[in-house]
C-alpha cells in the first residue's frame, strides 16, 4: 500500500518533531542561558532589606497556580520570618534566576527541595545565624531564629542589622539543614493567597491591563487555512480606516498596528490578502488509522525481550485500541503581550512560561542581540501550557519593532484556538497475556503520537506560528527505528504502573509484570502541538488504567484489588487506598450485575497513577451515572487521593487537585479540536466544547496523603492524568459497554449502547 | 461622537465610534481591569459589566446601548480593602485559579442572586450555563455564591 503522508509538499508547513517527553528538564537540559545570574549564588536567590524585610528571587512563576503563595511560605519558613515580610520576584530576566520554564509540574520538587530556593534560604538562615553568634558573642547552638530576630542567652539581633541592604556573598550550601517538617509554622499551613482579593475586586493587573505610556494596538492577520502564504496584501483597503498606523507585512506574517483595539480589530478584518491554497488536510474520521502508516521515529521505553513468547504461553491475550484526540488550552482570555522595541532594545511583557528562551529567540525575530532584549514575566489567563502566550509575544515585539512604538496584541479568539500547539493526539494499542488465574504475564503497549513544533526552547522560534509565519523551521523531525532502551524514564508515562520497568538490570518502574515491551512512535502532525497539562502522560494513562480495567473485567476480580495484586509501589497503592477508602469502595467486578439495560443508572470507576513515574501520585474514584437512552454520562462524584511528598500549602493542593479533576471531566466528556479539508474548525467556544460553570458539578472530595519524609514533587498535572480512564471505567461499570475513545459524547456512548442492543 | 457614560457611579464623557462594543470604552477608554476580553462572541463572560441591574456581555453590546444607564463593573462592588460581599464570599473560599473569569463568574451571579434570593442550586447553575472558567475551579465557586446567596435571603 502507498504510504498516504499528512504532508504532501515540503514548502507548505515544514515538519517538526518532539520528544515523547515534553518536560523542559529533559529537552532543554539544565544549561542556563549566558548572562542570567548564577544560580549557585545566595544573592542569586534572596536580598534582605535593612528593616528586615526579604526579597526572594525565583524562575517559577504564578500562573494561577498557586505556587507564589507556597514559595513565599518556603521563603518565610527557611528564614524564620514573617509570611508578609517576603516579597517574590519572579521571571525577569533582568532580576531573576534561570530555571528554564515553569511548567511538566516541576516547580514544587526544583524549589523546594534540597535545592534551589528552598536550599539557598537554609543556607542564608545558617549563615544568619553563624553572623549572629559572633557579634553577640554566644555560640551558634545556643541561638535561634525567629520573627526575623536571632536571640539567645538573653541577646538578640535581628536580621536588618545584621546583613540589612548588604550582599551575602555565599554559595549555596548543600548541606545546610532544612526546616524540619515537623516544627513547620508557616509552610504545610493553608495560607490564602494574597493575589485573591485583588482578582476578586478587579484590580489585577493582568498583561491584558498593562498601558504603557504612548501604547498602540496590534493585531495579526493569520491564513485563513493552514499551509497558506501570501500572495499579496491591499494595504490601499484600510487606509482610510480611523486610527491606523501601519500594516506590516513579514515573509507570511501580517498584521495591523491601530491607536485604539477596536480599531486595529476592524483593520485586521478589512484588510485584504491574498493568501495561497493550503495543503490538503487528513480526513478527521480517518486520521487514527493513518498515523500508524507515517514515517516515524521511534523509542523503546521498556523492552523485556520475551514478551512474544510470554504471550504465546498465555491462557489468553487481550488486544485493543485506545484513541484520544487532539485538544486544546483554551484560555478564557485570548492570549496577550505588550512589546516596546526601541532601536537596539527591547522590553517584553509576556505571560510566557519560559522568560529566558522569550529573550533568546526573540532576539532571533528581531534580530537583536540577546542581551538587549528584556523579557519580564506579566499574569495571563490560566494557560494549561504552552497557550498562545508565546507566539502572541512574538507578533507584539514583531510589531513593535515595525512601528518603533511599545504595542498592544491580544489574539482573537479564532486565532487563539486555530493556531496554538495543541496537545498531542495518541493512537495507542495495548496487549497483554493472562495465566489461568487472570494474573498478567506480560504487557505491550504501542502508541503513535503525531507532532509539529513545541516550545520554542533557546533557539527554536519556528515551533511556533508567529516564528513560522517569520520564515524560521520547526525543530527538524527526522524518523529512526528504536534502540534498546538504555535508562530508564517514565517522564511521559508510557510505561503502565503495573510492569517492572527494567532496564540496566534494575526494577525501576511501580509494577510486578517482568515480560514487558512499550514502543513509542513519533510521527508529523499537520496542526500544531505542544504541552497541554499532563502532556502523554494523560493519554498513555487513559489507555493503560481503561485496559487495566479491561484486563480485571476478564479475571473477574475487583479492579482495586487486581490493580492492587500487580503494585508494588507503596505511594501509588497509597493514594488508590486513600481514594477508595474515602468512596468507601464497592468491592465487585465490573460490570455492576444486574443493571438495566434502559434509563439513567450509575456505577463507579476507578484509575491510579504514579505521574511521570516517580513526580506525584494520583488516585480517583468516579461514581457516574449513565442515561442509558441519550448517551448522557453525568458524574455524581469524584474521591480524589493526592501525594506530592510533603504538602506545601493543603488549600492550594486541594484546589490545584480539585481544578484538575474537573478538567479533566470538561476533557474526557466533550473537548475535541475538530477540522475539515483545509482548517481547524473548532474556533470558538460554540464548536470546542468546554463544560462551563452551569454544567451539574460534582463534588470532589480531597484526601491528601502527607509524606513529610519524602522529595517534593509535581502536584498540579496529577489529577487531570487519571479522569478520563476512571469515567471510562465507570461507563463500563454501568452498562458493560467500554468506550474506547475521547470525548465520551452522548452520540458516541448511545451510539456503542445500540451496538450492545 | 461624544458618548456619555456612567460607570461604577462616575460620570465620563467620551469620543467613540457608538457602534464600539461597550467593552473597550471600559477596557481602554476608562482603563478598567475588570471586564476583559475573553471571545468577543458573547461565549464566555470574561466582558461582563452589571447594566440597570442585569448582568450584560460588553465585548457584543454597542456602547450605544448603554448610555442614559447605570454599568458596574467588577471594580465598582467593591475594593480589596472593602470587598463586596460576594467578592469577600470568593476570597472566604478561596474560589480562583488564575481569576481572569471573575467579573463573569461574580456579576453574573450577583445580578442573578439579587434578583432571585431563594434560587435552587440548579437554578443558580443554569443562570451561569454560559460562564466558562478554565482553571474549572467550579466547586469553589459555587460555594462562594451559595455563601453569598445565604447572605442576602437571611
Ligand atoms: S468576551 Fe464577552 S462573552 Fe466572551
Ligand atoms: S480562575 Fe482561571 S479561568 Fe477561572
Amino acid at each position: 500500500m502507498k504510504r498516504r503522508d499528512f504532508i504532501k509538499s515540503a514548502g507548505a508547513l515544514v515538519v517538526g518533531f518532539s520528544l515523547a517527553d515534553h518536560g523542559a528538564k529533559a529537552q532543554f537540559g539544565s544549561a542556563p542561558i549566558p548572562g542570567s545570574p548564577d544560580n549557585r549564588q545566595l544573592d542569586t536567590w534572596i536580598a534582605i532589606a535593612s528593616d528586615g524585610t526579604v526579597t526572594a528571587y525565583s524562575g517559577k512563576e504564578e500562573l494561577g497556580q498557586g505556587i507564589s503563595t507556597a514559595q513565599q511560605q518556603l521563603v518565610a519558613e527557611e528564614l524564620c520570618v514573617r509570611f508578609d515580610r517576603v516579597h517574590l520576584i519572579y521571571c525577569d530576566t533582568a532580576l531573576t534566576p534561570d530555571q528554564s520554564y515553569t511548567s511538566g509540574s516541576q516547580s514544587h520538587p526544583a524549589n523546594f527541595n534540597h535545592a534551589n530556593l528552598a536550599q539557598a534560604c537554609a543556607t542564608a538562615r545558617e549563615a544568619l545565624i553563624a553572623m549572629a553568634a559572633q557579634k553577640l558573642g554566644v555560640p551558634a547552638e545556643k541561638l535561634t531564629a525567629s520573627d526575623g530576630i536571632i536571640s539567645g542567652n538573653g541577646k538578640k539581633i535581628a536580621y536588618g542589622k545584621l546583613i540589612g541592604g548588604r550582599k551575602l556573598n555565599l554559595t549555596i550550601d548543600p548541606n545546610a539543614k532544612r526546616r524540619d517538617p515537623k516544627e513547620w509554622k508557616v509552610l504545610g499551613k493553608p495560607v490564602g493567597r494574597p493575589d485573591m482579593a485583588a482578582m476578586a475586586t478587579g484590580r489585577f493587573e493582568y498583561v491584558h491591563n498593562l498601558r504603557l505610556p504612548g501604547m498602540l494596538h496590534g493585531r495579526v492577520v493569520r491564513p485563513p487555512v493552514v499551509g497558506a502564504k501570501v500572495v499579496s496584501v491591499d494595504e490601499s483597503s484600510v487606509k482610510d480606516l480611523a486610527g491606523v498606523v501601519k500594516v506590516v507585512v513579514r515573509n507570511n506574517f501580517v498584521g495591523v498596528v491601530a491607536e485604539k483595539p477596536w480599531q486595529a480589530i476592524q483593520a485586521a478584518e478589512k484588510l485584504k490578502v491574498v493568501w495561497s491554497r493550503g495543503t490538503a488536510l487528513p480526513k478527521q474520521s480517518e486520521f487514527h488509522d493513518l498515523t500508524r502508516s507515517q514515517p516515524s521515529r521511534d523509542t523503546l521505553l521498556v523492552d523485556s525481550g520475551d514478551t512474544q513468547s510470554a504471550l504465546s504461553g498465555a491462557a489468553v491475550i487481550l488486544k485493543t485500541t485506545y484513541e484520544h484526540p487532539y485538544q486544546m488550552h483554551g484560555s478564557v482570555g485570548s492570549s496577550c503581550a505588550v512589546a516596546d522595541v526601541q532601536g537596539e532594545k527591547a522590553t517584553l511583557y509576556s505571560p510566557t512560561q519560559g522568560v529566558w528562551y522569550q529573550k533568546t529567540t526573540g532576539a532571533m525575530i528581531l534580530g537583536l542581540k540577546p542581551e538587549n532584549v528584556h523579557v519580564i514575566f506579566r499574569r495571563g489567563s490560566g494557560c494549561y501550557g504552552l497557550n498562545g502566550a508565546d507566539t502572541v509575544s512574538y507578533d507584539a515585539l514583531v510589531l513593535s519593532q515595525a512601528v518603533g512604538k511599545p504595542v498592544r496584541v491580544q489574539l482573537s479568539r479564532r486565532d487563539e484556538m486555530a493556531w496554538e500547539n495543541y496537545g498531542n493526539a495518541w493512537t495507542i494499542d495495548e496487549r497483554a497475556g493472562l495465566d489461568a488465574q487472570g494474573n498478567i504475564l506480560a504487557w505491550e503497549h504501542e502508541a503513535w503520537s503525531p507532532s509539529l513544533g513545541n516550545r520554542p526552547g533557546p533557539s527554536t522560534p519556528g515551533n511556533l506560528v508567529t516564528g513560522m509565519l517569520l520564515g524560521f523551521e520547526p525543530a527538524r523531525f527526522s524518523p529512526g527505528p528504536a534502540r534498546p532502551p538504555r535508562a530508564y524514564s517514565n517522564n511521559s508515562n508510557g510505561v503502565p504502573s503495573y510492569v517492572a520497568g527494567r532496564v540496566g538490570g534494575a526494577d525501576q518502574g511501580t509494577g510486578t509484570v517482568r515480560s514487558e515491551r512499550v514502543l513509542v512512535h513519533n510521527v508529523v502532525s499537520p496542526f500544531w502541538t505542544g504541552p497541554l497539562r499532563s502532556p502523554a502522560r494523560l493519554q498513555n494513562t487513559f489507555a493503560h488504567e481503561s485496559f487495566m480495567d479491561e484486563l480485571a473485567a476478564h479475571a473477574k476480580a475487583d479492579p482495586v484489588a487486581y490493580r492492587l495484586r500487580h503494585l508494588r509501589s507503596e505511594r501509588v497503592i497509597g493514594v488508590l487506598k486513600a481514594a477508595t477508602q474515602a468512596a468507601r469502595w464497592d468491592a465487585r467486578p465490573s460490570p455492576k450485575p444486574g443493571n438495566p439495560q434502559t434509563g439513567v443508572v450509575t456505577g463507579r470507576g476507578v484509575a491510579c497513577v504514579a505521574y511521570e513515574g516517580e513526580n506525584g501520585y494520583t488516585g480517583i474514584v468516579v461514581e457516574a451515572a449513565v442515561d442509558q437512552d441519550s448517551g448522557k454520562v453525568m458524574v455524581k462524584r469524584m474521591w480524589v487521593g493526592i501525594d506530592a511528598g510533603p504538602i506545601s500549602n493543603p488549600d492550594g493542593l486541594r484546589n490545584q487537585a480539585e481544578g484538575g479533576a474537573l478538567q479533566g471531566m470538561s476533557r474526557a466528556l466533550g473537548e475535541e479540536v475538530t477540522w475539515d479539508d483545509e482548517k481547524i474548525t473548532s474556533v470558538d467556544w460554540r464548536t470546542y466544547h468546554s463544560l462551563p460553570l452551569g454544567f451539574e458539578i460534582p463534588s470532589v472530595e480531597c484526601v491528601l496523603v502527607n509524606r513529610p519524609d519524602e522529595k517534593a514533587t509535581g502536584a498540579g498535572e496529577t489529577s487531570i492524568t487519571v479522569v478520563a480512564a476512571a469515567i471510562g471505567n465507570a461507563i463500563f461499570d454501568v452498562t458493560g459497554v467500554r468506550i474506547r475513545r475521547i470525548p465520551f459524547t452522548a452520540e458516541r456512548v448511545r451510539a456503542a449502547l445500540r451496538e450492545r442492543e | 461622537m461624544s458618548i456619555t457614560l456612567k460607570v461604577n457611579g462616575r460620570i465620563h464623557t467620551l469620543d467613540l465610534d457608538p457602534s464600539t462594543p461597550l467593552l473597550y470604552a471600559l477596557s481602554d477608554d476608562l482603563d478598567l481591569r475588570g471586564p476583559k476580553f475573553g471571545c468577543g462572541l458573547g461565549q464566555c463572560g470574561a466582558c461582563t459589566a452589571i447594566v440597570n441591574g442585569a448582568a450584560v456581555r460588553t465585548c457584543i453590546t454597542p456602547v450605544r446601548a448603554a448610555v442614559g444607564k447605570d454599568i458596574v463593573t467588577l471594580e465598582g462592588l467593591g475594593s480589596p480593602e472593602k470587598p463586596h460581599p460576594i467578592q469577600q464570599a470568593f476570597i472566604d473560599e478561596q474560589a480562583a485559579q488564575c481569576g481572569f473569569c471573575l467579573s463573569g463568574v461574580i456579576l453574573t451571579a450577583k445580578a442573578f442572586i439579587d434578583k432571585n434570593p431563594k434560587a435552587t442550586d440548579a437554578e443558580m447553575q443554569a443562570a451561569l450555563s454560559g460562564v466558562l472558567c478554565r482553571c474549572f475551579t467550579h466547586t469553589r465557586m459555587h460555594a462562594a455564591i451559595r455563601r453569598y446567596r445565604k447572605a442576602v435571603s437571611r
